[in-house]
C-alpha cells in the first residue's frame, strides 16, 4: 500500500471520529464539566487562603485533568468494539498501529485540546502568575498527548471486558505518574523564577517516545481483545 | 475442542459452505479464516504463503461480514461507506452500488433508521463498492426478505463468476447452483 492510501486512511479514521463526536456533542462537554468541577472543589475544601491556592493550584489542575483524561479514555475503541467497526480496521491492508494512531489523535482533539482551552481560565482563578501559566499550557499541551497515547494501551487490554472501568484506572494512574511528576516539577520551578527547560526536554521526549512505541502495544493488545 | 482434522482448499470460482449445528464452531472456523483468530493448530495458507506471515496483503483481498455490520449507527450510509472505501481499494462508486442493492434514497439516512433486513443489504453494498476476492460471509440472509436473498445469491454469483471466492455459513437453503458449492459439515 502506498504512503498516499495510509494518510488517506489515517485522515479518514481522524475525520469519521470527530463527525461521531460532533454527532453526540453533548457527551463532549461531560470530561470538560468534570474536569472544572473538580478543579473548582479545591477552593471550598480547603478554603479560600490565596497564597496555599497558589501553590496547590499546578497540582490541583494537573490531577484534574488525569481524572478528566482516564474518564473520556474509556470510550476511545468502546464502540468501535462493539459494532464490528473494530475487526473491519484489524481487516484492512493498512498496519493497525497507524490506524490506531489517528484514533489517539482524535480522541486528543476532542479531549486534550478543550482542557488545554480552559485550563488558562482557572489558573487565572487560582491567581497563577502569567509566566507560569504559559509554562502550565505548556506542559499540558506535552502531556495530555501522552496521557491519550498510554490510556490507549490499557483500554486495549479492557475493551473486552465487561466492567473494565475500575481496571482501567488502577492499570494506568501509575503509568501516568512520570508525566505528572515533571509537569508539576516544571511548574513549581517556573513559579519560583527557576529555569524550566529540563523538564518541558524530559516531557517533549516522553511524547515522542509514546507517539513512536505506543500505537504498537495498543494495535497488539487490540487484536488480543479481539480474538 | 471444537473441531479438529479439518483439512480444505477453495479456489478461484468456488463458494465454500460452511454447514453445521448451532454450536459447531462455524463462525469459530470463519473468524480463523479471516486471520482475527488464531487456530491451535495448524496453518491458514493464502495463495501459497502463510496468512501470519502475510497480514497486510492477506487483509488486500479479504472482505468479512459477521454477525455485526461494523457501521457507525449515527453516520449516514454514504459517510460510512466512504468510510469503508477509503480502507480498501474502491471500485465501484457509492451511487451504484446502493442502486445495485436497492437502497437508493438512502444515502443520507443514518444507520440507525434502517430495518434489520436494510442493514444487511447494506453490508452487501459494502462488498460491491470495495474490490476485494475473498469474501468471508457469516450468514449473510440473516433478516433478509425471500427477494432480497435471491439478490445477494445473485452477486454472490456474480463475484465468483469473476475468479472471486467466497465462504460462508447458512441455515437457509441456499438457491446457489451446485457446480460452484463445495460444502463443509461440522459436526456438534
Amino acid at each position: 500500500m502506498s504512503a498516499d492510501s495510509l494518510s488517506n486512511a489515517f485522515l479518514s479514521v481522524v475525520r469519521r471520529d470527530l463527525l461521531l463526536a460532533y454527532r453526540h456533542r453533548a457527551e463532549l462537554i461531560n470530561p470538560l464539566a468534570f474536569f472544572v468541577m473538580v478543579v473548582t472543589m479545591f477552593p471550598l475544601a480547603v478554603g479560600a487562603d490565596v497564597e496555599l491556592l497558589r501553590r496547590i493550584a499546578p497540582g490541583v489542575i494537573w490531577v484534574a485533568a488525569l481524572l478528566a483524561s482516564l474518564l473520556s479514555m474509556d470510550a476511545i475503541f468502546r464502540s468501535d468494539f462493539e459494532d464490528g467497526s473494530l475487526e473491519l480496521m484489524v481487516m484492512t491492508p493498512h498496519p493497525l498501529s497507524v490506524l490506531v494512531l489517528a484514533k489517539v489523535t482524535a480522541h486528543w482533539l476532542l479531549s486534550g485540546v478543550p482542557l488545554l482551552l480552559v485550563s488558562p481560565l482557572l489558573a487565572v482563578m487560582f491567581d497563577i502568575e502569567s509566566d507560569v501559566i504559559s509554562v502550565l499550557l505548556i506542559t499540558l499541551l506535552l502531556g495530555t498527548p501522552v496521557l491519550s497515547l498510554i490510556g490507549a494501551i490499557a483500554v486495549a487490554l479492557t475493551v473486552g471486558l465487561r466492567k473494565g472501568g475500575v481496571l482501567l484506572a488502577i492499570l494506568v494512574l501509575p503509568l501516568y505518574v512520570p508525566v505528572l511528576i515533571f509537569a508539576s516539577g516544571a511548574v513549581d520551578a517556573a513559579a519560583s523564577g527557576l529555569p524550566v527547560s529540563g523538564q518541558l526536554y524530559m516531557m517533549s521526549a516522553m511524547l515522542f517516545l509514546a507517539i513512536t512505541l505506543t500505537p504498537w502495544p495498543t494495535a497488539a493488545a487490540l487484536k488480543m481483545s479481539l480474538s | 475442542m471444537l473441531f479438529s482434522g479439518l483439512d480444505f482448499a477453495v479456489n478461484g470460482g468456488q463458494v465454500l459452505l460452511i454447514e453445521g449445528p448451532n454450536g459447531s464452531g462455524k463462525t469459530s472456523l470463519l473468524r480463523i479464516l479471516t486471520g482475527l483468530r488464531s487456530p491451535d493448530e495448524g496453518e491458514l495458507v493464502w495463495c501459497g504463503t502463510a496468512v501470519s506471515e502475510l497480514e497486510a496483503v492477506f487483509y488486500q483481498d479479504v472482505a468479512y461480514v459477521g454477525h455485526m455490520n461494523g457501521m457507525k449507527d449515527d453516520l449516514s450510509v454514504e459517510e460510512n461507506l466512504k468510510f469503508a472505501q477509503a480502507l480498501a481499494i474502491a471500485t465501484l462508486g457509492i451511487d451504484e452500488a446502493l442502486q445495485k442493492v436497492g437502497l437508493v434514497g438512502y444515502q443520507d439516512t443514518p444507520i440507525r433508521y434502517l430495518s434489520a433486513g436494510q442493514r444487511r443489504r447494506l453490508a452487501l453494498a459494502r462488498l460491491l463498492c470495495t474490490r476485494k476476492r475473498l469474501w468471508i460471509l457469516d450468514e449473510p440472509f440473516t433478516s433478509l426478505d425471500r427477494a432480497s436473498i435471491r439478490m445477494f445469491e445473485d452477486y454472490i454469483v456474480a463475484h465468483v463468476a469473476e475468479g472471486g471466492i467466497v465462504i460462508m455459513t447458512s441455515h437457509h437453503d441456499t438457491g446457489l447452483p451446485e457446480q460452484i458449492v463445495q460444502r463443509i459439515e461440522l459436526q456438534s
